[in-house]
């Protein structure tokens, strides 16, 4: 409002009891104001605990996933999901407890493919904490036996998600695959968040000749199709590189394209804040163009770019998975749900094998996640808005 | 509005010579150069390369040379005449193949393009005004689906369940007896009849992400001041709607081309790969597996230029809707 | 007192309305354009209802500007778009009337409107002396559709946002006309060139064909005023006009609505929070505090005066030039109250030097009555509930329960 000489009414605060409840709903920390509008969104809440849920699976795969990733057992190429049942009511009297049934696997001897029928007489016990027989060095630094849950005996294998062509467990794959896939979105976002927070914030801050130089940059990125580039750049890697360089590497390339978007964001906030009052003030003040940045401007935003980040790694996985669904981009030994899904490609396997989809449904369910926790953080990122 | 043109042309020059650069960087990033891959490949089919050829193809290519006489060089060949290079996978120049396959990428691209729109524009509509009515929920939930799943995701369980509930094969352009034929209506029809399985897959995405938009942008709209001021001048409800947020609105929608765009041709490299669709992609996909650089390079570089080339169609249609943005270069 | 702000001598229009008082004495007894009786605009937010407007009660005699004053946030412009049926959701008007009389059979003022306009202006109205209850009708609708931008226009607080940038000024103009009008392209567009002289925008043939963007602030407000009148309303509300102005625009929009006001038999309803303003252009004033009509009077009444505390707190806030200008402005102590909690009894009493304890605080003040159709809402203007106010407590606590409405 314009200051008028007219109603200076509003000069002089005498405190009232109506006042000072009022006040303290005011002086409130933002986080805390962002955290409380968070909660108002129901499915971002939703979104924040499946979200966590996996980031634990991806913490704890070693322990989570009944198997490691490549053991393989050749008698069950393409053996279906088995059911989780409870109560049995075999010949010898009812039976209760985790347990599944075991296969008939049958080969026919012309198409040499097996299949496979229930056998409700073999019933295989389930337990949780389960002791495998084969160890497991948990994060590469000591060894286990323990898992989340497997057969009583550690012999014996199950398939609750089904398995490959190898006859490799599809659900600790899965497992392993979640902590590649959401890994390669974190570190991927981390990056593309540098390059994008630095030059936005740059071309935003100072404007001018560096800001239309910085845009055009951007907008060249943006103009492009991102696929075909990180196919190129992704088919350039060489062969002889290990898994670990080719994961880094495939990150960068991801990384590279990813940061025009945050670059955006970056610069509008830094735009529309510059021409705040608290802005020149700090600057009149004497502060130097880093503090001011660092110090004054920066916090006024963090909740607008963590929203942000969070809406870019849903990108990161759904373009990880993209490359590797094509075979450019990670490549066996190393499980993303990509690779995973590479399987899954022909529709013979598919027709025949349609759980190898389901790594599919893992990255739906984590892009929604996250794309609910993200829209939820934007909303709330700005406490003082209505 | 001429000025406008001519400006954003001048825009796309750097534009273009960049991208003209990134794919030649992309054509020399293997190791090795061009002629000792072709000779390996000769020789493994039991042929050599004699001096004179050598000489020719070491000229033609400026190999040897410092790396920007090798990029004028490659540069020139194509603007002259056309001459994107030699795809020695398939053994044929590579603006053959790409001649070839470009057409049907364009056709599904425009198709898949206008799908959007007419998917998009009624159901985004609808959500604004209807906000949060049971339309709105259902419309919005299936945008957050559309955005979430990998499009080639769909194209999967599509061919699944066609293959599983109605023992048909979905893919390809074409059925077996028209794929050689001549083009006659039946082959048209045959066509369209296949058409819609990778338009509606490449389409979901972006038609999501639309709805999305127009639906943010109309809600802001809705209660702009003019919006009031036109409904304090008595006009009636369905005309103020169309006349004024909905026209404000729409501006975003036209410049969606531009995103809409590179993620199309993006999605259509793993669609066109799932659904094997006789398009760019999957050769694109197969050039880059068997290290047929010139072929990888030229697709990059064609497909590139065509986003770019409809990103500016899309601001020259938004210049002309758009009195601000015509006006603002007068 | 208040001498620099004192309507007389500011300036020759209203002294020449003054001139015309006997007159609308006279009128005054006619029905008034528009009668407001005890309107309520309430807001359902999630913390539930806020009451914008609460019990508003005003009337709008014909030929006379009415001006509404308050602080931001007291109701006024709410109480502006509830005549129109612009309150947007999640806001509705919940109880009362709008009253809108356009014909009281008094056919003077149309034939001295020199716009072409009026001839085919008084169709349905001319028979029908009942008048219309605006706030009974739907705000979607048909009938009240007719009426905007017709027999009642608007201008408004941001004249660039209120304009679309997709539309010329000539098709915005044209649109308007024809939609009320029967009226070809062409003659729509003489009339919007006339319309936009009128308003004093120079090369008005040019500028039919400009874009909002491309005009400054000013303009955009004459053009917005040049629409307003373009069907020739018998009332005008003006909600904040000038507040997003410069000061010397500000100055020549008013005298500008002052003008067409005086030219023609328009009524003009002026929200502002500007006591200078209302001093120069008002007949009546209307002063708002939290949703209700504390006082009604002409100008004169409420500048040299005031009955209610607030209005006087209001007057007193204004720094005043000559002797004892170094004094500071004299302040209203405390602040408004958030509209969520709204004090019981008065909304004004926690701010009152004059509030009685044991009736202020309890029950809502009675509205009274005085002399020249003036209205104050307070409780010292009811002789009665002072009285037995002194009396005692329990006193109190009978009448005003007889007294309340």
């Amino acid at each position: 409002m314009s200051v008028q000489t007219t109603l200076a009414t509003e000069s002089i605060t005498d405190s009232e009891p109506a006042q000072t409840a009022a006040d303290e709903v005011a002086v409130a920390r933002q986080w805390r104001l962002v955290w409380r509008a968070f909660l108002r969104h129901r499915l971002a809440v939703v979104g924040l605990v499946v979200m966590v849920i996996i980031y634990l699976v991806a913490i704890f795969a070693e322990f989570v996933a009944p198997y490691s990733a490549t053991q393989f057992n050749s008698d069950y190429p393409y053996a279906p999901p088995q059911r989780i049942h409870l109560i049995d009511h075999s010949a010898d009297g009812t039976h209760v407890g985790l347990f599944v049934y075991g296969y008939k696997a049958k080969l026919d001897p012309e198409t040499l493919k097996s299949t496979f029928t229930v056998d409700t007489s073999n019933r295989i016990p389930l337990t949780l904490f389960a002791h495998s027989t084969q160890p497991y060095r948990m994060w590469g630094l000591f060894n286990a036996h323990l898992h989340l849950i497997g057969p009583k005996d550690g012999h014996t294998q199950v398939y609750l998600l089904g398995a490959d062509h190898n006859g490799r467990d599809l659900l600790s794959r899965l497992i392993y695959g979640t902590r590649i896939s959401m890994s390669v979105g974190l570190i991927g976002v981390g990056l593309a968040f540098v390059l994008g927070l630095v030059l936005g914030g740059v071309s935003g801050y100072f404007g001018g000749r560096t800001d239309t130089l910085i845009q055009r940059v951007v907008e060249f990125f943006m103009s492009l199709p991102t696929l075909p580039l990180w196919m190129g750049l992704a088919a350039a890697l060489p062969s002889s590189w290990g898994s670990l360089r080719r994961y880094f590497a495939i990150t960068i390339i991801l990384a590279i394209m990813a940061w025009t978007g945050l670059a955006r964001v970056t610069r509008g906030r830094f735009l529309s804040l510059r021409e705040e009052q608290f802005v020149t003030a700090a600057r009149l003040d004497g502060n130097r163009s880093g503090r001011v940045i660092f110090r004054h401007m920066l916090p006024s935003f963090t909740s607008y770019l963590i929203a942000s980040l969070t809406l870019s790694v849903p990108g990161m996985i759904l373009a990880e998975t993209s490359l590797s669904f094509l075979g450019l981009g990670l490549q066996e030994p190393v499980v993303s749900w990509g690779v995973l899904l590479e399987d899954a490609q022909n529709i013979r396997v598919v027709a025949t094998a349609p759980w190898l989809m389901l790594p599919g449904v893992a990255v739906v369910i984590a892009v929604l996640a996250l794309n609910f926790v993200g829209d939820g953080l934007r909303d709330a990122a700005d406490p003082y808005k209505r | 509005m001429l000025t406008y043109i001519g400006r954003r042309l001048l825009y796309m020059v750097p534009t273009v010579i960049l991208i003209s650069m990134v794919a030649f960087v992309i054509i020399q990033l293997p190791p090795g150069d061009y002629l000792t891959a072709l000779a390996a490949q000769l020789s493994q089919q039991g042929q050599s390369l004699d001096h004179a050829q050598l000489v020719t193809l070491e000229h033609r290519y400026g190999l040897g040379q410092p790396i920007y006489v090798q990029y004028g060089k490659w540069i020139w060949a194509i603007l002259s005449h056309g001459d994107f290079g030699q795809s020695f996978e398939w053994n044929r120049p590579v603006s053959a193949l790409v001649s070839q396959r470009l057409p049907m990428t364009i056709v599904l691209g425009f198709t898949t393009v206008i799908f959007t729109w007419i998917v998009a524009f009624p159901v985004g509509i609808y959500s604004a005004i209807r906000q949060y009515s049971p339309g709105d929920y259902v419309a919005t939930t299936l945008t957050f689906l559309g955005v979430a799943v990998p499009n080639f995701l769909i194209a999967l369980v599509l061919m699944y369940l066609g293959y599983r509930f109605f023992g048909l094969t979905v893919g390809g352009l074409f059925s077996p007896d028209f794929e050689n034929a001549g083009w006659n209506l039946g082959k048209l029809l045959d066509l369209f009849s296949h058409l819609w399985v990778p338009v509606v897959v490449l389409g979901a995405a972006g038609a999501a992400g639309l709805v999305r938009t127009l639906r943010a942008n109309l809600l802001d709209e809705l209660h702009m001041p003019y919006v009031v001021a036109a409904r304090a001048r008595g006009v009636p409800e369905r005309r103020l709607l169309f006349r004024y947020p909905l026209r404000v609105a729409l501006n975003p929608f036209i410049s969606t081309i531009g995103w809409v765009l590179p993620t199309l041709v993006s999605g259509e490299i793993v669609v066109a790969q799932v659904l094997s669709l006789p398009t760019t992609g999957p050769l694109l996909l197969e050039s880059l597996e068997s290290q047929d650089m010139y072929l990888a390079g030229s697709l990059i570089l064609i497909v590139s230029v065509l986003t770019v080339v409809g990103t500016l169609i899309s601001d020259i249609c938004l210049a002309w809707l758009d009195p601000r943005v015509r006006l603002r270069y007068k | 007192m208040i001498d620099t702000a004192a309507p007389r001598h500011e300036k020759n229009e209203v002294f020449g309305k003054d001139m015309g008082m006997d007159e609308s004495v006279a009128s005054d007894e006619r029905r008034p354009l528009l009668r407001i009786e005890s309107l309520k605009t309430h807001f359902f937010v999630d913390d539930g209802p806020v009451r914008a407007v609460d019990g508003v009660t005003l009337t709008v005699p014909r030929g006379k500007t009415v001006c509404i004053v308050g602080e931001s946030g007291c109701g006024k412009s709410i109480t502006g778009r509830s005549v129109m049926g612009l309150v947007e959701h999640p806001g509705r008007v919940v109880d009362g009337h709008i009253w809108w009389s356009p014909a009281d059979g008094d056919q003077r003022s149309s034939a001295g409107g020199r716009n072409p306009l009026r001839r085919s202006r008084r169709h349905a109205a001319d028979s029908d002396q009942d008048a219309v209850d605006l706030a009974a009708l739907d705000p979607r609708g048909e009938a009240l559709r007719r009426i905007r931008g017709n027999e009642i226009s608007m201008v408004f607080q941001e004249p660039m946002a209120s304009l679309s940038p997709m539309y010329t000024i000539a098709e915005q103009l044209i649109e308007t006309i024809r939609l009320h009008r029967r009226m070809s392209k062409r003659d729509a567009y003489r009339l919007g060139v006339e319309l936009l002289t009128r308003v004093g925008i120079p090369r008005a043939e040019q500028r039919m064909n400009a874009y909002s963007f491309q005009l400054s602030g000013g303009m955009c407000q004459r053009v917005m005023i040049a629409i307003a009148i373009a069907c020739g309303p018998k009332l005008l509300i003006a909600d904040e006009p000038t507040t997003a102005l410069d000061v010397t625009t500000q100055a020549r929009i008013i005298d500008l609505l002052a003008e067409i006001q005086a030219e023609t038999d328009m009524s003009m309803m002026f929200i502002t929070h500007d006591l200078g303003v209302v001093a120069q252009i008002a007949d009546e004033v209307v002063v708002m505090y939290l949703g209700t009509v504390v006082e009604q009077g002409s100008v004169e009444e409420i500048f040299h005066d005031p009955k209610h505390p607030y209005t006087r707190a209001l007057l007193a806030s204004i720094p005043k030039m000559g002797v004892g200008a170094r004094k500071r402005p004299e302040t209203i102590r405390g602040q408004v109250p958030h509209p969520l909690n709204r004090p019981a009894g008065c909304p004004f009493h926690p701010r009152c030097d004059q509030a009685i304890a044991g009736v202020c605080d309890t029950s809502e003040p009675p509205t009274v009555e005085l002399p020249n159709g003036r209205r104050v809402r307070c409780v010292l203007y009811d002789r009665e509930l002072v009285t037995t106010a002194a009396k005692g407590d329990q006193a109190v606590e009978a009448t005003s329960g007889g007294t309340d409405e």
